[in-house]
């Protein structure tokens, strides 16, 4: 059994995820195999680019069902996490619909430039597998311009111009809007976890 | 020589530098590309962000670079040469990977662009202001701008905090201060007087001069929001 699928979406950067999982001496299989991923021990929902581009893909894949009936533990990254909500505003594109939220673009201020590049300090919210160890104020590092705002599933919260759920959880699926595998120690630390993690 | 980049990528990552640029500042001048077989290494080797400079002129070299795990790739002269290359980058692979490197120089009160500036035989006036060319390739799609002040670079007195304040005030994505770390200090200020999201320096910290867990401390002593 793979203990770890990545599912394919076209995204040019997997490669810095593969690294990181491989760190901690797991090789996971990157794929657009819905049976390889419906049979895999975890699954990943990684992601860069537009949401529009990315949901075609998943749709023209076959995969969107498949996503939505997963039972095993599954962890969106960055757009990924966006996937896993209702809606982006970002081409105001439909979404999976696991977790409750839409995507909103990240608002401008001053000192707040959009896209959201660079470490970001975080808070747990709520207590989850996913965050042992994390403490408030551990930074992670965020690259995007649009955001889930908090809701009752956030567990971890960072702040632009105006707070937003930095991770969602629901039951199985949870979600990290920053880059865990290049959130140096942190973020090795959130890969870890998720890889312990059983529902 | 691939070895020695990689050493320095580990003690970096290792002293908590928060992201690292790779740059090939003699791949524009010498019309060649960087030899990229290292990116991949390095991408395995870190656990944080890194950007790639010098080479890229192509949709093609970009995908190549980012395929290997670079986070973001960084243009210069190709993009003034070829300023149509900006957006085409954030078209394909989203703003947040297309990083502008923008040398510019004082001169007769106004601050200029340069391109070519790997090799001071090449170096030429790019016949742009550089407030201009901050605002273009913001609408192009540029997703950070990395402002080497070209009057401080090497000399080690200090950030160009006029310039960057003026440059901050029409860039509304993330800008990087570039040319003139001498001293702990220089950071502090340019933070403070020019709002700038990030620092970059090379010499200071190539030698130790200023390590970077000290640096990051006393930042963060100072209200500087940053990692430690």
């Amino acid at each position: 059994m793979t203990q770890v699928a990545i599912i394919d979406s076209g995204g040019a950067n997997i490669t810095s995820l593969l690294s990181a999982f491989e760190r901690l001496d797991v090789t996971p299989e990157l794929t657009a195999d819905a049976d390889k991923i419906r049979g895999a021990a975890r699954v990943v929902l990684p992601g860069v680019g537009a949401a529009r581009d990315a949901m075609s893909r998943l749709t023209t894949s076959n995969l969107v069902d498949v996503i939505r009936d997963l039972s095993q533990p599954v962890l969106g990254i960055c757009l990924g996490m966006q996937l896993l909500c209702e809606r982006s505003e970002e081409d105001n594109v439909e979404c999976l619909g696991i977790i409750p939220g839409v995507a909103r673009k990240l608002s401008v201020a001053d000192a707040f430039p959009v896209p959201n590049m660079g470490w970001c300090a975080t808070r747990p919210t709520a207590p989850h597998p996913i965050l042992d160890g994390i403490e408030s104020g551990d930074h992670f590092y965020f690259v995007h311009s649009y955001a889930i705002p908090e809701s009752e599933h956030t567990i971890a919260t960072a702040s632009h111009a105006e707070p937003f759920s930095a991770m969602l959880g629901k039951e199985n699926f949870v979600a990290a809007q920053f880059h865990p595998e290049r959130s140096s120690q942190a973020g090795a630390r959130i890969l870890s976890n998720f890889l312990e993690w059983t529902v | 020589m691939v070895g020695d980049i990689l050493d320095l990528a580990a003690r970096y990552r290792d002293e908590g530098a928060d992201e690292l640029v790779f740059y090939d500042i003699t791949a524009s001048p010498d019309d060649r590309t960087v030899d990229r077989s290292w990116v991949s290494r390095v991408s395995r080797l870190l656990d944080i962000p890194f950007c790639v400079a010098g080479g890229i002129k192509s949709i093609a070299d970009a995908e190549d670079v980012l395929n290997k795990g670079a986070d973001k790739i960084s243009i210069n002269s190709p993009a003034l040469a070829n300023p149509d290359l900006i957006g085409q980058l954030a078209t394909r692979f989203g703003t947040q990977c297309v990083v502008i490197g923008i040398d510019s120089k004082t001169q007769d009160g106004d601050w200029l662009v340069y391109q070519y500036t790997g090799d001071p035989e090449k170096t030429q006036a790019a016949q742009r202001r550089t407030l201009d060319w901050v605002r273009e390739v913001q609408e192009r799609g540029a997703g950070e701008i990395v402002l080497n002040c070209m009057n401080q670079d090497g000399v080690r007195q200090g950030y160009d905090c006029t310039q960057l304040a003026a440059v901050r005030a029409v860039c509304d994505i993330p800008l990087i201060a570039s040319g003139g770390a001498g001293a702990r200090e220089h950071f502090l200020s340019v933070f403070e007087e020019a709002h700038v999201d990030g620092a970059l320096a090379a010499s200071v910290f190539h030698s130790a001069e200023i390590p970077i867990p000290q640096l990051k401390h006393y930042l963060a002593e100072n209200q500087v929001e940053i990692r430690l």
